[in-house]
Parts: structure tokens; sequence; C-alpha cells
């Protein structure tokens, strides 16, 4: 029913739809403009994303970004 | 021990390991859906009746923002066109199934029992009942992320908001990413759709961002991967 170039273009369905849910939640902020200045999840997410790149592990992944946000929120 | 049930419990045996990553998953679903102000009867329900992590927290991202029903639907049909591919590599085996299991054993048709099955089917091509390792490794999953469900509503509701548990939801996203990460054609993907949307977030109506994003990232992904040697990548 799919040929070979249909799955192929299906395949980066993840790449596509999810960062429309991650880039919104860490930019914008709770009235939703961009916020690049003073965003403690920037850097958490960064942290996370570098992580989970070396790691390769979906919850490392995400608990190094929770235990990230809350080292900036909570200690500095 | 029938044929059926060897399959069943074969099916229950080779999920197992898959199911760790499950376990934190639906507790985070169920801290999450509190957080955003669901009750714990609607959260329950949503893990039966949706029964798909990544689609579960979509739909709580875009309610809570107050998207119209069309584009939660679309958007969680969208995270879920992957379903297209495992039916279509499965209906190879299980053709033969009247329309009633058909309907059950997609319903039972995740991620983690697609890997296994599938492989299981290709080995045991003659066996009728085959289907009862889908069904097996299916339920697991399903009485898995049940429990932890409850698990998350019951921590949802002790957990402080200050904690700003919603962060995990980009990073549950980020994290299912990772593999992508390394990939040129997936990484040019991810920026534009995110940028998409972020800058859309406020111009494009309806909170169709999610959806409107998705697309554009897929047009780029299928003009990429027209033009842009695998040896590139």
């Amino acid at each position: 029913m799919f040929n070979d170039r249909i799955r192929e273009v299906l395949s980066y369905v993840p790449s596509a739809i999810f960062p429309a849910i991650i880039f919104p939640a860490i930019f914008l902020n709770n009235s939703g403009f961009i916020q690049l200045d003073d965003n403690p999840k920037i850097l958490a997410s960064i942290i996370a994303m570098i992580i989970g790149v070396f790691s390769k592990n979906v919850l490392a992944t995400i608990f190094s970004g929770l235990f990230s946000y809350w080292t900036i929120i909570f200690i500095f | 021990m029938s044929n059926k049930s060897k399959n069943f419990f074969k099916g229950i045996k080779d999920t197992s390991p898959l199911m760790i990553p499950v376990v934190p998953f639906g507790i985070i679903f169920g801290v999450l859906a509190i957080d955003l102000g669901l009750t714990p009867l609607m959260t329950i329900a949503m893990s039966v009746i949706i029964f798909g992590g990544a689609s579960q927290i979509i739909f709580l991202q875009l309610f809570s923002a107050g998207a119209s029903s069309f584009v939660i639907l679309s958007s969680v049909g969208a995270v879920n066109s992957r379903h297209l591919l495992y039916g279509t590599v499965l209906s190879e085996h299980l053709s033969d199934l009247n329309l009633t299991w058909k309907i059950i054993v997609s319903y039972f048709l995740v991620d983690q029992a697609f890997a296994v099955s599938n492989n299981h089917f290709k080995k045991n091509k003659k066996d009728k009942d085959k289907y009862f390792h889908l069904i097996g490794g299916g339920l697991n999953c399903w009485t898995i992320w049940q429990i932890t469900t409850i698990i998350g509503i019951y921590l949802g509701s002790i957990i402080p908001e200050k904690l700003g548990l919603t962060f995990a939801i980009p990073l549950t996203f980020l994290a299912l990413l990772v593999n992508d990460f390394r990939k040129f054609i997936n990484v040019i993907v991810i920026i534009i759709s995110g940028s998409v949307a972020t800058l859309g977030y406020q111009i494009i109506p309806y909170k169709a961002y999610v959806i409107v994003a998705a697309f554009v990232g897929l047009f780029v992904a299928f003009i990429l991967t027209k033009f842009v040697k695998k040896n590139y990548e």
C-alpha cells in the first residue's frame, strides 16, 4: 500500500512534529511571547540535549533537564 | 498450555524489557494531567481511550492552551501517523483475522508490541494463533500504562506546583528525538519545524501551530530527501 518513498518521508514525522511542541514550550513565556533573556529553560534544555545525544537514554535526558532547571531556579 | 496461551505469554515475556521506560513515562503523564487541571477520572479515561504516551501529552498541552477539538484531533492524528505504517506492515500476517479481532489487535498495537510481534510473526508465519503474541505484548503494556497513570495521579496531587513540572513536556519530546540530532536532514527539519511553531504561535489561528509546523517540516523532509544523498547524513 505504501511505497518506499512515502515510508522514507513518514520516518521524518517525529522530527517534524515534536519540535513544534518542544520549541514553543522552551522559548515562549506564560503570555506567549518569545523570551530569550532570563529564561532558565533554554540552558536546561541544552544540557538535556547534550546528555541525550551522548547517553541515548530517554530517562537520563528528561531528568538531567529537570534537575538542571531546578538547580538554576532554586540555587542561582 | 494451548497454542494461544503460549503465544500470549511469549508476547508478555518479549515486551517486558521494553516496559522499563514506560513506567516513568506513565507517571509523568499522570502528574502533568493533574497539574494542568484534569480530574483523576478524566486522566484515567484518557489513558484507557487514547492509550499512547506522546499522543496523550500533546493532547494535554493543546487542551490546556485552549485549542479546538479539531486542532487537537488532527495533531494527535499526526503524531500517530506512524501507526499507518505499523498496520500496513502487519497486514501481511494478519489479513485473515475477522473484523472484531482486527479492531482488538489494532487497539493493542503500540510501538513496543509492534517491534517484538513483527519479529515473532516473521519467524512463525504458519502459526494461525500467532496474533495472540501481539495481544499479550499489548496487554502487558496496557496494564503497566494504567497502573503508572494512577501512580502519577496520586503523585500529582502532592507535588508542589512551583517545581514547574510542565517543563517535563518539552523534555519528554526532546528525549524522544535524541537519535535524530546526529542526522543532517533531521536536524534541519527539527530547526524549521520548531521555528515555525515558535514564531507562528501568536499568528497562526486556532492554536494550529503544531500541525502547521509539522506539515512545513515534513514538506522540507520531502524536498531534502529527494535531493540530498544518503551519504551526506
